[in-house]
């Protein structure tokens, strides 16, 4: 049975689209048929971090207008063999997107993928609303900052409230919390909320930990999701979060401070 | 002056690191945002408000700014909260 997974946070800037780009190929490297869509309509960028913005013809907008099939807009992934992307419009009109249209695409992706993966666009408007409306599970992805705490738990407060499933009835959408831009040295000096804190104060299970890192820029520079940057922290922690997410138990890293030996003193890390 | 300010500072003792104070402001303010919330408030409560008000203005004058009605969640419990501020004095009609 395919599963729909919204990425959300309500903040801007706190690593939706980073985090839906890896998290779906990593899905895909685990050899699951996988498909992202891009929900930002008026904003579009996933195709650009996931490096095929150059290969955009059909948007979403397309296929809900019936000017495209569905298959001519999927766009298949250069990294990954069972990794699809479904573009958003570049065009203004963000009411295009409207929910029975999408509820019509997700029925027919749901027939070839295991894995729907929904980029939700920031705020909790129309896009926001059509990006979460139809998930079976929620990556929360949150920074340790104040205001993208807050905006995590009114976005939860809507997924418990509006979402299909409370709609209709059905079990609670699945929550997961992401805590990327982690930054355990800060966090031991007392100057950022610690993973504990963050959990206590949303109260939903911790699917993993993103470490603050300069990679992740390297990745988006390049069009190339971070989960496949050799070696980096970051690539291990997504993979890390994806092995969580199918049920493997993997312990948490990245969240105590790297105490710096001389030898990595000395040549520099990473 | 600056031997107080020291001595003050001495007896405040060592400053609150900025990450707990983050993380007391984020609790109390959704506390709050989430009473606020779905089912947690009863649309009755304005209207209870109101009545309550013309129960209690036939026996005292009162700033209607004097009345507040609450409704805070406990634990388990939902605790209705009805608070008057008496006038210093108060005239029994």
């Amino acid at each position: 049975m395919a599963k729909v997974i919204v990425v959300t946070s309500g903040k801007g800037g706190v690593g939706k689209t980073t985090t839906s780009a890896s998290f779906a190929s990593g899905l895909a490297l685990r050899g699951n048929k996988t498909v992202v869509i891009d929900f930002d309509v008026g904003l579009r960028n996933l195709d650009l971090i996931m490096g095929c913005e150059r290969r955009v013809v059909f948007d979403i907008i397309n296929v809900i207008n019936g000017d495209a099939a569905l298959s001519r807009a999927l766009i298949k992934d250069k990294h990954c063999d069972n990794l699809y992307v479904l573009p958003a419009s570049q065009t203004r009109d963000k009411d295009a997107l409207s929910l029975e249209g999408v509820g019509r695409i997700i029925d027919e992706l749901k027939e070839t993928f295991d894995y729907i993966v929904c980029d939700s666009p920031a705020g909790i408007e129309h896009g926001a609303f059509s990006a979460m409306y139809f998930a079976d599970e929620a990556l929360v992805v949150t920074n340790p900052e104040v205001s993208s705490v807050r905006d995590s738990d009114r976005i939860l407060g809507i997924l418990a409230a509006k979402s299909k499933r409370a709609v209709d009835g059905q079990d609670p959408v699945k929550e997961h919390l992401l805590v990327t831009r982690y930054n355990p040295g800060r966090v031991a000096a007392g100057e950022m909320l610690s993973v504990e804190d963050i959990q206590e104060i949303l109260r939903i299970p911790l699917l993993g930990v993103i470490p603050e890192s300069e990679s992740v820029l390297q990745a988006s520079n390049s069009g190339t999701p971070a989960i496949h940057l050799d070696k980096s922290d970051v690539a291990e922690a997504y993979k890390d979060v994806v092995a969580r997410f199918m049920g493997d138990g993997v312990p948490m890293r990245f969240i105590t401070a790297e105490k710096m030996g001389l030898f990595k003193r000395l040549f520099g890390g990473r | 002056m600056s031997l107080i300010d020291n001595l003050l500072d001495y007896l405040r003792g060592p400053e609150k690191k900025t990450a707990v104070v983050a993380k007391e402001r984020l609790q109390i303010i959704l506390a709050h945002e989430r009473a606020g919330r779905g089912a947690a408030t009863p649309d009755y409560l304005p209207a209870l408000q109101e009545e309550l008000l013309e129960v209690i203005a036939k026996y005292i004058h009162i700033d209607r700014e004097k009345i507040k009605v609450q409704l805070e969640k406990h634990g388990e419990y939902d605790v209705l909260e009805l608070n008057v501020t008496l006038p210093e004095h108060q005239r029994i009609l």
